[in-house]
């Protein structure tokens, strides 16, 4: 991408032991107002876009269109302005591939799909999440499971994960690495509440 | 928008989300040092695409921290079984070795350091723990408190308590009662034990309840705001509580008992756990009135005097009881 001189936020330094403190408005806007509609977005992709496998580069393109336009200013309405960039976007992808004619691009509907964004019942919430999160491990491969399990609930190390599970810190890294990976992408994909929200 | 921003010139997503996961276990599993971070904030700097993905992927690496709550409680072993033996083994080397005397101190300083707080009929009292958490005594409570560096623990003999504990994932916060054990994350709650049965209700935050019971058969169970947990020698079970009961329920903290709705007989039960002077319902079907209410924890009279007034009761004092009859 490129230098951006314009773009004095790009600078700031982020401090990942303190992630709070040193990020910048457009951070704190993007992880509370746009992560939270991510589901709701896939499933307007997955409507609207026929390879599936483009979908999460798709999604990558929207979130930098996104936050570039909120370095400038932050939008009010964060929802209506991540899919109307989502759909701008897929119209101008489809131009390029000339795959569809362009007066039937721009005829995209704005699918309304339920949030997930918490409710008003936060106590139900808090049960459900511990529900999802422990589904959501489940689904983990095994050695990466096991490797999340020990790191994240028992709270050990590296070095100590790597010696409950009798490997070495380098594949007990990797098995963290994959496991944090792929149960964050789990917990994305999977639906707060059972009813998928309002 | 420009086409350099196109994910064409970039890597895929996926590979991104790899390298912003790769941090993440740096962070959180490694030894960060400055040389990471220097190498981190560069990789920040290198692609708005990087910014990004670390921060969807930690938004919701963060939000599995609750499952801390499912942590395994070895840490109780630690303190009270396995490190207690073995010092105590130590001690056994050292009476063979120095005189007796020395060794009863030896005993005594390895043993796990309780504090005992307790409350009369009728107290109330506030205990400060140096971390910012607070302990509120009901009416005729008996608590223990140790503290080290692992651990915080509270022993609950008898009575009711109110627990506003700061979360330190580094030193749980366990509360014991008989066999079970709740176990906090940054909580408001308050327990009461009555004989052999147990009342848990949930406030604010995550507690975990570890029913230890004599089967063997360790039963986990986590509550969540609202929730209500009774436990007898024999069941278990969970309600639901609105806000608004909790806050009657506590009433006490604020020196008041609030009933919405209850039996006199049940309103002499609760506020004869404060006075020493009882209040007594002559019968039954008096016992099943119901009336309503906040009255000041050690005003029986107050409430012999709403009996009265309202429904048309016989109040006589006998000095050390009012009793209610028709």
């Amino acid at each position: 991408m490129g230098e951006q001189p314009d773009m004095p936020c790009l600078k700031d330094t982020m401090h990942p032991d303190d992630a709070g403190s040193a990020l910048s408005k457009a951070d704190i806007w993007f992880a509370r107002e746009v992560l939270p509609l991510e589901s709701a977005l896939m499933q307007f992709l997955q409507h609207n876009w026929r390879n599936q496998n483009e979908i999460a580069d798709l999604r990558q393109e929207i979130y930098i269109r996104v936050y570039e336009a909120a370095l400038k200013q932050i939008p009010e309405k964060t929802r209506q302005f991540v899919f109307v960039i989502a759909k701008h976007l897929l119209i101008d992808r489809t131009r390029r591939a000339s795959v569809i004619p362009i007066e039937a691009a721009s005829d995209f509907k704005l699918v309304e799909v339920a949030t997930d964004e918490p409710g008003p019942d936060h106590i139900v919430l808090a049960r459900d999440e511990l529900r999802r999160m422990r589904d959501a491990l489940e689904e983990l491969q095994p050695r990466w499971r096991e490797a999340v399990t020990l790191g994240r609930i028992e709270g050990l190390s590296r070095r100590e994960v790597a010696q409950r599970m009798g490997v070495s810190e380098l594949t007990a890294a990797t098995y963290l690495k994959f496991g944090i990976a792929a149960l964050t992408e789990i917990l994305r994909r999977m639906p707060r509440s059972p009813g998928g929200g309002r | 928008m420009n086409d350099k921003n196109n994910m064409r010139s970039a890597p895929a997503f996926e590979e991104i989300h790899l390298q912003a996961s790769d941090w993440i276990e740096r962070r959180d599993f490694g030894i960060w040092t400055e040389a990471d971070k220097a190498q981190f904030d560069a990789w920040i700097a290198a692609s708005l695409a990087h910014r990004l993905a670390f921060l969807r992927a930690d938004a919701s690496w963060k939000s599995t921290e609750m499952l801390t709550v499912l942590r395994p409680l070895r840490f109780r072993k630690d303190l009270f079984s396995t490190r207690a033996l073995r010092t105590f083994s130590k001690i056994a080397m050292a009476i063979l070795l120095l005189a007796v005397i020395g060794a009863a101190g030896l005993i005594y300083r390895a043993l796990p350091h309780y504090a005992t707080y307790s409350t009369p009929i009728g107290g109330h009292r506030i205990v400060a723990l140096a971390d910012g958490s607070k302990i509120e005594l009901n009416t005729s409570t008996t608590l223990r408190i140790a503290q080290d560096d692992s651990r915080r623990d509270v022993v609950l003999e008898s009575g009711e308590a109110y627990f506003e504990v700061k979360h330190d994932a580094a030193r749980p916060f366990v509360v014991t009662i008989g066999t079970h054990e709740l176990t906090d994350l940054g909580t408001k709650f308050f327990v009461r034990k009555h004989d052999d049965d147990l009342d848990v209700s949930l406030v604010e935050g995550l507690v975990r309840f570890d029913d230890k019971a004599k089967d063997g058969r360790a039963r986990m169970l986590t509550l969540v705001p609202g929730d209500a947990l009774r436990v007898t020698a024999t069941s278990m079970s969970v309600g639901r509580k609105s806000m608004a009961n909790l806050a009657n329920e506590l009433g006490w903290r604020r020196g008041v008992l609030v009933f919405d709705r209850a039996s006199l007989a049940e309103i002499a039960d609760e506020v004869n756990r404060y006075n020493r002077k009882k209040l007594v319902i002559a019968d039954a079907a008096v016992g099943r009135i119901n009336i309503g209410g906040t009255f000041h924890i050690d005003d029986i009279q107050a409430i012999a005097n709403a009996a009265r007034e309202t429904f048309d009761l016989h109040v006589e004092d006998r000095g050390n009881a009012i009793v209610i009859s028709r």
